[in-house]
């Protein structure tokens, strides 16, 4: 197993830029997720780890070693397909032997590589089975034990879980990252569903038209994005933000909103434009009787442990999350006001996160 | 109302149309092809009695006159010779002839053989690195390239044979085996790397990319993973070569006298010796529809996978 490093890794086709001047240090024995959505270059930038694609330039080191411009046979890899790729005209056995035909073993050995790597996803008893008639989540598993068999310095893997259906999806996650953990493996996996990232990673890579906009563990990913997009793109539903019509200074603690004002968390950095945005999560705002900013429901979706409103307000549509038996109604006037000193104020001239004594 | 079917399914009378329509239609084929096996089988009086006989007793006169010539003879010079050793040359005997040695036919036929299946195989090999190029790789011009393919199929390969006969002599190709081959090859070419990309198109790329990723090269990769599900197609593709090849005569005739002569030219000649040997000739059209025959029913499962292939995604 290996650290991955990727400098200033550029990629184009033609005029469209894919991956722009990208750094990434990908730690031994890590999961790491790229995140973004379709488009955004996670998977190009997947593909020029694994030797499927050559960068237009920059570097990629897998364990110190510039392999950037190496073809992928020549990298010590393994990558999981989000269609699994498995070779139709091969049994399970063959299948899982077949990265081994090509390391000159004797045929015990390999044999015996591929019943531990069986093993290891219980797919043992499917050996002699046609890839054809496997259900989706023994074809998941023989991909894995494909990649995992020779034991390659890093596993990638392209949406791996996509084609799964929901409830088969949690379990494999589930599995995936045990797997990660027992053979010590350093993984790098794309993804455009959040959930999966999420509940999977180490550290999430949020990409976007090609740059990476942070690398940083779930949680800090959903507390204390960077970015305007990343607030955005994180969460169901994503970050709320109220244009905020002031010039903000370093130390400044409060906001005029409408015709109150606003605590929030001590600012480090101030902006030189005078339309910024206040970004503030559905769950840090609350319900009040009087002295919040009033509105109007516009919609309720019920999600069982939850509801999401969406309120018509001066300042914009804002979604707030309330318990489940909460009773509103569409067109209700209703108040609400924030729940802690949790926000975030993005420059509206970069949409960047300044930093305060909440974010830094 | 009966809704216990479908309604997708075809109802009964549409099916006794399709039915009815199908039994025409065999019929109208097959009467030639089942009088040309009945003729092979018929002595040479039989065949040409009027009214023909559609029933009648079977003999084998048309095959032993295939592969023999035979030379009429006076009936005392027939008795003086010891009596015949082999069942066939009784039968010569008993027409007042005798065999004076093989016929040319084996030779022509396994001509054919040879340039049949020869032919089939390079279209097949070259069309099918040529249609995996193609498909996979950024080629410069490649649409222009393609419809330059195509375009070698617009005339009839026939248009060409001047110029074709005039540079097989100067090369020394004329009459032999390997310029045949190179001949039809060519002649396929189009038709098998439009085929066959078509099929390499619908090959998902992450099958040669997981290989390579596997430690193999590209190469390795096409040979054990893209091949092996181009099958479908290269059946296909390789039926439609065998055929062109197996059946061409124009050329055949031009090209091809003594060395390299195949069964279609020579066929017809059977005719010309000693009055019409009807017999010899339904014997020599139904050897030569066997071996098309047998390849065409071997690879028949893939050819009709071939039709409907990626018709509905797998």
């Amino acid at each position: 197993m290996a650290e991955i490093e990727i400098k200033n890794l550029h990629k184009s086709f033609g005029d469209f830029v894919a991956v722009k001047n990208s750094n990434l240090i990908i730690e031994n024995k890590e999961f790491f997720v790229l995140l973004g959505p379709s488009g955004c270059g996670k998977t190009t930038t997947l593909r020029m780890i694994a030797g499927l694609e050559l960068p237009t330039s920059g570097n990629i080191y897998l364990d110190k070693e510039d392999v950037g411009y190496l073809r992928a046979s020549q990298r010590d890899i393994a990558f999981v397909f989000q269609l699994f790729a498995l070779y139709p005209h091969m049994n399970v056995r063959n299948n899982l032997a077949f990265p081994l035909k090509m390391q000159k073993l004797s045929r015990s050995e390999v044999d015996a590589k591929v019943l531990e790597a069986a093993k290891l996803l219980r797919i043992d008893h499917l050996l002699k089975s046609k890839v054809s008639s496997l259900a989706g989540g023994d074809r998941q598993r023989v991909a894995l034990g494909r990649a995992l068999v020779r034991r390659p310095k890093a596993f990638l893997m392209d949406e791996p879980l996509g084609t799964l259906d929901a409830e088969f999806r949690e379990l494999m996650c589930l599995e995936l990252r045990k797997l990660h953990d027992d053979i010590d493996a350093t993984t790098v996996y794309v993804t455009h569903d959040q959930q999966e990232a999420m509940s999977m990673a180490d550290r999430i890579a949020v990409m976007n038209e090609g740059v990476v906009l942070q690398a940083d563990s779930p949680k800090v990913i959903y507390n204390k994005p960077k970015t305007k997009f990343v607030a955005n793109f994180i969460g169901s539903p994503g970050m709320n933000f109220i244009p905020i019509n002031e010039k903000i200074s370093p130390s400044q603690s409060s906001i005029k909103l409408l015709d109150s004002s606003l605590n929030i968390p001590e600012q480090k950095e101030g902006t030189d434009s005078n339309e910024n945005f206040l970004g503030v999560r559905p769950e840090n705002l609350k319900l009040v009787s009087e002295n919040g900013v009033k509105g109007n429901v516009f919609g309720v979706e019920y999600l069982g442990s939850r509801k999401i409103l969406t309120i018509e307000t001066q300042l914009g549509n804002i979604k707030i999350r309330v318990d489940s038996d909460t009773q509103v109604n569409i067109n209700e006037q209703i108040q609400f006001d924030t729940l802690n000193n949790n926000q975030i104020i993005f420059d509206g001239s970069n949409d960047k996160a300044l930093q305060s004594e909440f974010i830094s | 109302m009966d809704t216990s079917r479908s309604p997708l399914e075809a109802t009964g009378f549409s099916r006794k149309l399709a039915a009815t329509i199908i039994i025409v239609y065999m019929i109208v084929t097959l009467i030639p092809i089942t009088w040309m096996v009945a003729t092979s089988f018929k002595s040479v009086d039989s065949a040409i009695s009027y009214p023909p006989e559609v029933f009648f007793e079977p003999s084998l006169e048309g095959y032993v006159n295939l592969f023999t010539n035979r030379s009429r003879q006076p009936k005392d010079y027939l008795d003086s010779l010891p009596p015949p050793d082999t069942w066939y040359e009784e039968l010569v005997r008993s027409r007042e002839m005798v065999i004076t040695g093989p016929s040319k036919f084996l030779p022509r036929y396994s001509n054919s053989l040879i340039i049949g299946f020869g032919a089939t195989f390079f279209s097949v090999f070259l069309g099918s690195l040529a249609a995996y190029a193609l498909s996979r790789f950024k080629v410069p011009l490649k649409d222009d390239l393609l419809f330059f393919i195509l375009s070698t199929r617009m005339f009839p390969p026939i248009a060409v044979a001047v110029p074709i006969f005039i540079m097989y002599r100067k090369l020394g190709l004329g009459d032999t085996h390997v310029g045949m081959i190179i001949l039809y090859t060519v002649v396929n070419l189009s038709l098998s790397v439009w085929l066959l990309k078509g099929f390499m198109d619908e090959i998902p790329r992450e099958y040669e990319e997981a290989a390579m990723i596997d430690g193999y090269s590209r190469m390795q990769a096409f040979f054990k993973v893209v091949l092996p599900q181009a099958t479908t197609g290269i059946a296909a593709t390789a039926i439609f070569c065998m055929i062109f090849s197996w059946n061409e005569y124009a050329f055949a005739v031009l090209l091809t006298q003594f060395n390299a002569q195949t069964a279609p030219p020579f066929i017809p000649t059977i005719i010309g010796e000693g009055g019409l040997d009807w017999p010899a000739i339904g014997a020599g059209t139904t050897l030569f529809l066997i071996p098309v025959m047998i390849f065409t029913v071997v690879l028949r499962k893939h050819l009709l996978r071939g039709i409907t292939f990626g018709a509905v995604r797998k």
